[in-house]
This record gives structure tokens, C-alpha cells and sequence, in this order.
């Protein structure tokens, strides 16, 4: 199912983004040599979105865009920069959506703090209960 | 269970159907809108496209006069659609500068030749480098810079004839 | 012809469904017992399975002048995906939902023997209800009957990727899942109605919970496994929105079913087991919704029709929240059960619901939380893997340690003596990972500390099995155990694979030989290749790690009808590991090609399968108990 909508979803970009007969960017399907680099490289590009797939990553996808942006995030890293910098600078071009990892700043708060909140407010629920029981 | 905690449930509830019930009324919206508006222009410096038109630089958009930068392909299909009216702009007196996403000196030549080449310099973006740089997702899409370099406004999407007069519009504002 | 039985028997079910509602909660039922409910509901059910099975054979024979299979189906496909076809969309699958939900009430009529005749007719009566507004859905805004006219010449075809065997099996078996979990909602309204909530509802419920979720389990198993060979980018879980739609009844279904043990044993937890099994069967409809009606993004999506999705969200609202609000009014009513001790095994079960329900809120408040923020501020934000595995994972890891004690304990009341036998066990899990924290330098923190926990698990669940006569031990031990073994298998696989798969990604020459972890590749030709539908390029890999050469033939493939190019990736199994190959685009007179190596990968769904085989077993086992003592007990 996902990618039959996969390529509907391509078919239907295609007047934003038709194929180019063009080849991939040359780091868009290499590795890069370094093995630790290569491996950041591969954890970043599982979390940047991929701007005209359906919900997808980057390194999943088989989008020419997203050959582009493996190949920039790889050369990047080759050049000794962090992921993190490479990322908020997508940020700052596309906003938080390019990020599958949400902020932490104001408007990704609450969601971080969910999995406390929730926990604490199971835990006291859970808690009243054995406590009622061990008073009666 | 105490009191008011079991009809919170419920309230939850509600806010996730009234949630739900915005989302239906409001379909996403999946164009990714670029965050450089009212940002400098990204810095590049790019080889011409098409040999006899010059490649351009992001110094050439701060020389004080605004101007739309578009960003098109020779394989991109509403392009074709779009030329007329990019000819209308350029025939009003606007600057277009162009950037050529993946495409071939030739295969660009070609199209230019078929559409009408109203580009005064058409930088050859060969990797998507500055198409990312400037927060774009696709073609065709354009974006009017002022005198000073600054974004002012992104258009996604061919130009349509009604919304010349919107872009002009735009670029006087951003004199 | 048969499409018009079908759909008359549909509304005639339709028809049945209202009677059962009436039926079930009309004051003057007592009289007249049961009977004449139970007939009703397996008439409605019977009724339904008839309307599917007309569906079916108008899929089977590819009638195309109705409509949906004019739209979905083609003369040319096989077999196999043809009838699988019937449910490969949204008005089939609807009615199949509705299927599962009609013979679900009909199961529950015929085999329900032992609860309280009140709560039983009110469970009924609930069911009725819940068929009845999916029904009105099914007919006035997804018949899946309609007809063209004049005929389609030739149908539109099944999308290519639905093309496989785990078409054929994956929805029928999420659906029988979800669907199944109706019933336990059912039995918790009817049960509220009437204010008996104890030991006799939970072993009512507890056979279809455990159904259910066996299937759910399976589902969810194979739908992980399907996505991993067949979308040739070796993931096997990405927090898609629509796999976290399946993922959340089987949170909610699982610390159900531990509930139903407490309120079975002990009569504990009365108010918390009812919650859970309305809310699991709320997380089925949520997921209905959200994968048909346009509201989140994914590649999994449905038809998208915001006119359908209204219409199911009032249903959902409907529904959930008269439950919630009967459960409001009435859960004071409920009386405390026996009390127990924070060293105990209701305290190790009640800690295991606290932590499932709270991974499955923060699965629910991760999905609906870009919706949320959109709906408030505009702003746009995605929410995937990094927050899901950061956020889930420790939970999941405390869980694990709950899954280690907790079996030990007494009920009531526990000195903890027995805790004692996890020594060794969590000296092996500390061994093992002090063992990765030196062999794998890299980060991986989570997974490692999740594979110590798994190898503690592998010895710890086998525990309660000591000293005990083997052959005496009920089947449900046995059940207990292999689940909980099979947690440990799917965690340790989980955390090997991701700490040690190994990916080459190169642009080869036929000829070229190329390496991935042990694995020796050589790239030897390719050639076109034709398939009933489709054609491809079939590149033929000679892989071998010192001892025989395997041959791998993955394909790049294209399909007619519709057009679409799709990858099938080329996997070879051994017992260490699974090599995964893709053959991607050309370059020049080069081939893309991606190879992985993953060690262990397969025990993830090894360990679904157990834990799934666990739970048929426990099913199997009460059964077996029933018989033995002679029904009532």
C-alpha cells in the first residue's frame, strides 16, 4: 500500500518535481568512506524529511530532491560539520517539518515532557490505590 | 475513582474530535513553504546555464534594484505553461533572474529557444545546492528579492496571468 | 444478480442490527432470557458473512459492472489477488470490518455460556448498537455494491504492491484483531450497565481478548515483515501514523488481557480492566478513522475523503463517549477488590498497565500532536522515529524488568524470596552488556541495555517452569512463558540488527565483486526478466562468506496496470542473520546496488510469532480446562 501511494504521490508531484534526466548527485548513492562519518551521515539523513515524499526520509527515498539533500548532508559531514548544524540549517530554510525529530524549544515541550507527565500521573493514580487499600 | 478524574476522559475526547473536526474542515496543506522570507539571500555563485547568457551570483540580486529570481527547468512540465507569463513580467519592466535545477546547457537551450528566454542571467544549479539554500522544494517557483538582497516573497508554483498584477505588486513594495 | 443479494442481505442485517440494540436494552428483556437475542445476533451475523461472500465471489469473477471492481480489480490478475482484492480497498475493507464485527456478536451469542444473563443481553445489546451505526456507514456512504452501468470494459487493476501474499493475509488478520476487540467493548458496557464486574466477566472476556490480540499480534508481525522485504529499505517499524493506529488496540489489548488475569484471579482492578477494554476497542475506531479520512499524512493512507471522515469521526465520538460517560456515572458503583501488597503480583501487573498505557498515550499524543500544534499555533512540525524511539524505548526497557519480576511474585502478598533465582539471570544480562559496551564502541546505548535485558529474560521467564512436574504444569504456564520468552527473542533482534547491520551501497559492473559485513558479493549479470503483469531487470548476486555461494536475483520492476516501478529486494536467510540485496537504478554502465547484512534481524519476527503462539496457547489451555471440567465453572 505505502508504495503504490509512494508513487502516486510522485506522479502527482510531477509538476513541481518531473524527473530530470540528469544522474544522482555523486554522493546521493555512495558511501561515504569514513565509516563513523558514513554512519552519522546515515542517522541524519533517517531524520530530515524528504520535501516531496509522503511522510518518508530522505535516505529512504528515491526522490531526485532527496538524492540532492543525501548528497549535501554527506559532504557536509565529510567536511567535519556536526549533524546538529546541518540540520538547524535546514530548519532555518524549511521550518521544523523537515525535522523527524521534533524541537524542544516552546513548541515541542509539552511533547517531550508528555512521557513524565503521563508517567507521574499514572504513578500517583497507581499509587493511591495501593495506599487506600494498605489505610482500610 | 475520584470525582472529577472520570469525566476527564470525556473531556479529552472532545478536544480530539474538535481537533479532528479542524483538520477535516482544513485539508494539510503538503507544499513545503520556505522560512527565508525576510531572510539575505542565501550566498552562491553560480556558472552560467546556457553558454551566452552570464550564471549568477547572489551578489548580482543586492545592486539595489529588486527582482524575481525563478527558479525552472527544461524538464519541468508547467514551465512550458508559465512562459508567456514570465514574458508579460519581463515586458512590464521586471528583472527576472533565472536558476537552472538539474538540467544541460543543451536540453536548456532547447527549451529556451521553444519558450521565449526572458532571463537577464541563468545560474546552472546542477545538484539542487542553491535550490535547498533558498528553502524551495520544487519547480517552478520564484521568488522576489529587493535592492538590498532580502527575500520578500516566495511563489510556489507556476505564475498564473491573475496573478501578475499580485507579483508586481509585490516587487514595488519591495523597492 | 449477487451483487443485489449481497446488498439486500446487508440491509437486512442493517435491520436485525436495530432489533438486537432494542433487544438488548429494553426494559422488559429479563422475561423472556436470552434466547431471543442470541438469535437475532447470529441471524445478523450470518446475514453479513453472506454479504461478504457475495462480495467475494463478485471479486473472484470479476463482475465488472459493479463499480469497485471496475475500480480495483483487472481480468488479467491472478487468482489469489483477486479475491485478496476484495478487501485492497476502502468500501471492501469496510465491509469486512463489519464482517468481523457481525460474526463477532454471533460467536458471542452462540459460545458465551457462562456470564450473568443480564450483563450477557446487555453485551449483546451493545454489539447490536455497534453494528448498527457502521452499517448505516457501510450503506449510505461506502456500498460497496453500487453498480455501473454501462460496465467497465476492463478493470483499473490492482496496485502492484498489493500484489503479494501479504495482501491476501495482513488486513483479514488486523481486522479479526481490532474487530475482535468489540466484543470485549461489549462485554465492558453490559457489564457496567448491570454493575457486575468480576471474575465471571473477566473469564468471559478473557478467551475473546486473547483471540483478538493473538491476531493482532500476527497482524502486526507480518504487516512489519511485509513492509521490510518488500519496500527494499530493510526498515521493519517506522512510527508511520497508520502502523501507530495498529500499534495502539494492541498496547491497550495486552494490558487488557494482564487486567483480565488480575480481575479473573483476584477480582482486582475492576474499574481499570473496564477502561482498558473500552478503550481498546476506541483504538480501533480511532485507527478506522484516521487511515480513512484524510487526516494524517502517510504513505499507508486509504482512500482520503474528508466527507467519509466526518462521518466516521461523529460515529467514533458517538460511541466513545457514551462509553466514557456510562463509565463516568458508573464506575463509583463498582466495589474495590481484595487489597494487595506493593511487593506483589497485582502491584507487578498494575505496574505493567501503568507503563503500557503510558507508551500507548505517548504513541497517541506523538500522532496527533503535529495536528495539535497546527490547529493551535499553524506552525508545522513532524514527529517520528527520534521522539518514538527515544521516548518509548526506556519505557519499554522498565517494562522488560517488570516482565522479569513479576511472574515470580504471589499474589496478595510476596516476601520476595523468590527473586532470589533472577540473580543469575541479571548477572548473564549484565554480562552481555558489558560484553556489547567493549565490542561495539559505537552508540547504540539504548539497544544495548535492551539486549542485556533480553538475555536476563531468556533464562528468567523460564523460572516459573522450575521445580515444578512438567507434565502437570497447566498449559497456561506454558503459554505464559513462551510469550514472554518470545519478547526476549523480538527485543534481542531488535537490538543486535541495530547495533550491527552492516550496509554497502555501491555502483557496480557486472563482474565487480563488492563486500558487506562477512559477505562476499559478485555482482554476475543482468538480464530482462517477464512476469505475468510486470517486466524487470533481474540482476544475479553470487554471495558467499568462505563456504557455499548463494544466488540472490533481486529485481527492479515495472507493472503495466497501473504504471509503477517498483524494487523486490532479494533476501537469503541464515541462521545468523539476513542478507538483503536491491537493485536499483542504472548509472553509465553501472548498477545501483544496496546490500545489507543484518545479524538476527529474523528473531524479531521470531518473536512476534511466539509471543502470538503464547497467547494461542494460554487460549488453547482455558479452553482445554473448560472441557476437562465440564463447562460451568
Amino acid at each position: 500500500m505505502r508504495l503504490v501511494l509512494l508513487a502516486i504521490a510522485l506522479v502527482f508531484a510531477a509538476p513541481v518535481l518531473a524527473d530530470s534526466d540528469m544522474p544522482p548527485a555523486y554522493w546521493a548513492n555512495r558511501q561515504l568512506p569514513n565509516p563513523q562519518q558514513e554512519e552519522r551521515a546515515q542517522s541524519l539523513m533517517q531524520e530530515i524529511r524528504c520535501l516531496v515524499c509522503q511522510g518518508e526520509s530522505i535516505a529512504d527515498s528515491d526522490a531526485e530532491l532527496a538524492g540532492d539533500m543525501r548528497d549535501l548532508v554527506r559532504r557536509r559531514i565529510a567536511a567535519g560539520e556536526k549533524p546538529a548544524s546541518i540540520r538547524s540549517w535546514l530548519i532555518q530554510r524549511y521550518g521544523n517539518w523537515i525535522s523527524f525529530r521534533p524541537p524542544t524549544q516552546p513548541i515541542g515541550l509539552p511533547l517531550w515532557l508528555a512521557p513524565l507527565a503521563l508517567l507521574v500521573v499514572g504513578g500517583l493514580l497507581a499509587a493511591s490505590r495501593l495506599k487506600r487499600r494498605r489505610s482500610q | 475513582m475520584t470525582g472529577w478524574l472520570r469525566f476527564a476522559p470525556i473531556l479529552l475526547l472532545v478536544l480530539i474530535v474538535a481537533a479532528m473536526l479542524w483538520r477535516l474542515a482544513n485539508p494539510p496543506d503538503t507544499t513545503v513553504h520556505s522560512q527565508m522570507i525576510g531572510k539575505p539571500v542565501p550566498q552562491f555563485a553560480l556558472a552560467a546555464a546556457v553558454p551566452g547568457v552570464q550564471g549568477l551570483s547572489s551578489a548580482q540580486l543586492a545592486d539595489g534594484k529588486p527582482k524575481l529570481v525563478h527558479f525552472f527547468a527544461s524538464w519541468c512540465v508547467p514551465c512550458i505553461g508559465e512562459a508567456p507569463v514570465l514574458d508579460q513580467l519581463k515586458k512590464q519592466g521586471l528583472t527576472i533572474e533565472g536558476i537552472a535545477i538539474r538540467d544541460r546547457p543543451d536540453e536548456l537551450a532547447g527549451f529556451l529557444a521553444r519558450n521565449g528566454d526572458p532571463f537577464d542571467r541563468i545560474g546552472s544549479d546542477p545538484e539542487s545546492k542553491t535550490q535547498l539554500a533558498f528553502g524551495s522544494s520544487g519547480v517552478p517557483e520564484t521568488f522576489v528579492v529587493d535592492g538590498r538582497g532580502v527575500i520578500r516573497l516566495q511563489h510556489i508554483g507556476a505564475i498564473e496571468p491573475n496573478e501578475i498584477a499580485a507579483i508586481r505588486a509585490a516587487v514595488e513594495q519591495a523597492r | 444478480m449477487i451483487a443485489e443479494t449481497g446488498l439486500a442481505a446487508l440491509w437486512l442485517a442493517a435491520a436485525l442490527s436495530l432489533l438486537q440494540l432494542a433487544l438488548g436494552f429494553a426494559p422488559g428483556m429479563l422475561k423472556s432470557g436470552s434466547g431471543p437475542i442470541r438469535a437475532v445476533a447470529v441471524l445478523q451475523g450470518v446475514l453479513t458473512l453472506f454479504a461478504f461472500a457475495m462480495l467475494l465471489l463478485v471479486f473472484a469473477t470479476t463482475d465488472l459492472s459493479v463499480s469497485l471492481v471496475a475500480e480495483n480489480s483487472h481480468s488479467a490478475k491472478p487468482l489469489l489477488y483477486k479475491i485478496a482484492g476484495t478487501w485492497g480497498n476502502h468500501e471492501g475493507s469496510m465491509l469486512l470490518w463489519v464482517t468481523v464485527l457481525g460474526v463477532s456478536g454471533a460467536a458471542l451469542a452462540i459460545f458465551s455460556r457462562r456470564l450473568e444473563e443480564r450483563t450477557f443481553v446487555a453485551a449483546l445489546g451493545a454489539q447490536g448498537a455497534l453494528a448498527l451505526g457502521f452499517f448505516i456507514f457501510l450503506l449510505f456512504a461506502s456500498n460497496p455494491f453500487a453498480r455501473l452501468n454501462p460496465p467497465a470494459l476492463e478493470g483499473r487493476g490492482l496496485n502492484p504492491i498489493l500484489q503479494d501474499p501479504g495482501l491476501a493475509f495482513h488486513p483479514p488478520t488486523l481486522y479479526f484483531g481490532y474487530v475482535g476487540l468489540s466484543v470485549a467493548f461489549s462485554l465492558a458496557v453490559g457489564a457496567l450497565v448491570t454493575g457486575k464486574v468480576d471474575r465471571h466477566l473477566a473469564r468471559a472476556m478473557r478467551p475473546w481478548v486473547l483471540g483478538a490480540w493473538i491476531f493482532l499480534t500476527l497482524g502486526i508481525t507480518a504487516g512489519s515483515y511485509w513492509a521490510y522485504y518488500d519496500l527494499g529499505w530493510g526498515g521493519w517499524w517506522f512510527w508511520d501514523p497508520v502502523e501507530n493506529a495498529s500499534l495502539m488496540p494492541w498496547l491497550a489489548a495486552t494490558a487488557l488481557l494482564h487486567s483480565l488475569n488480575v480481575l479473573a484471579a483476584r477480582e482486582s482492578l475492576r474499574a481499570w480492566t473496564i477502561m482498558l477494554a473500552m478503550i481498546a476497542f476506541s483504538m480501533s475506531m480511532v485507527g478506522t478513522f484516521l487511515v480513512r479520512s484524510g487526516v494524517l499524512t502517510s504513505v499507508h493512507a486509504f482512500a482520503v475523503d474528508p466527507k467519509r471522515g466526518v462521518f466516521l469521526l461523529i460515529l467514533l465520538a458517538f460511541y466513545v463517549g457514551a462509553a466514557l460517560l456510562l463509565f463516568a456515572l458508573r464506575s463509583g458503583k463498582l466495589s474495590e477488590g481484595p487489597e494487595f501488597e506493593l511487593v506483589s503480583r497485582e502491584a507487578a501487573l498494575v505496574g505493567n498497565n501503568l507503563l503500557l498505557s503510558v507508551i500507548l498515550g505517548v504513541v497517541f499524543i506523538g500522532t496527533l500532536y503535529p495536528l495539535f500544534v497546527e490547529a493551535l499555533t499553524g506552525a508545522k512540525l513532524s514527529v517520528g522515529a527520534p521522539y518514538f524511539n527515544a521516548v518509548v524505548g526506556p519505557i519499554a526497557l522498565a517494562l522488560m524488568a517488570l516482565i522479569t519480576i513479576g511472574p515470580l511474585l504471589n499474589w496478595r502478598r510476596d516476601s520476595g524470596e523468590r527473586l532470589k533465582r533472577l540473580i543469575i539471570p541479571a548477572l548473564l544480562g549484565l554480562g552481555a552488556l558489558v560484553i556489547l559496551l567493549i565490542a561495539v564502541p559505537q552508540d547504540g546505548l539504548l539497544a544495548k541495555i535492551g539486549f542485556g535485558f533480553a538475555i536476563a529474560l531468556f533464562p528468567a521467564s523460564l523460572i516459573p517452569l522450575l521445580g515444578r512436574k512438567l507434565r502437570r504444569t497447566p498449559l497456561t504456564t506454558y503459554a505464559m512463558v513462551l510469550a514472554h520468552f518470545g519478547v526476549a527473542t523480538a527485543v534481542a533482534g531488535m537490538s543486535i540488527s541495530s547495533l550491527t547491520t552492516s550496509e554497502t551501497l555501491i555502483a557496480a559492473k557486472p563482474g565487480e565483486i563488492v563486500s558487506v559485513g562477512p559477505w562476499s558479493i559478485r555482482f554476475g549479470s543482468i538480464r530482462p526478466v517477464a512476469g505475468p503483469n510486470w517486466t524487470a531487470l533481474e540482476a544475479t548476486l553470487y554471495a558467499t562468506r568462505g563456504g557455499v555461494i548463494e544466488t540472490l536475483k533481486p529485481q527492479a520492476r515495472f507493472y503495466t496496470d497501473p504504471p509503477t516501478a517498483t524494487t523486490q529486494s532479494a533476501i537469503l536467510t541464515t541462521l545468523t542473520g539476513q542478507l538483503y540485496t536491491v537493485v536499483g537504478q542504472q548509472v553509465g554502465d553501472r548498477w545501483q546496488l544496496r546490500l545489507w547484512w543484518k545479524p538476527m534481524v529474523t528473531l524479531i519476527w521470531l518473536g512476534g510469532a511466539l509471543i502470538a503462539f503464547g497467547g494461542a496457547l494460554a487460549l488453547l489451555g482455558r479452553a482445554w480446562r473448560g472441557w476437562r471440567k465440564g463447562g460451568v465453572r
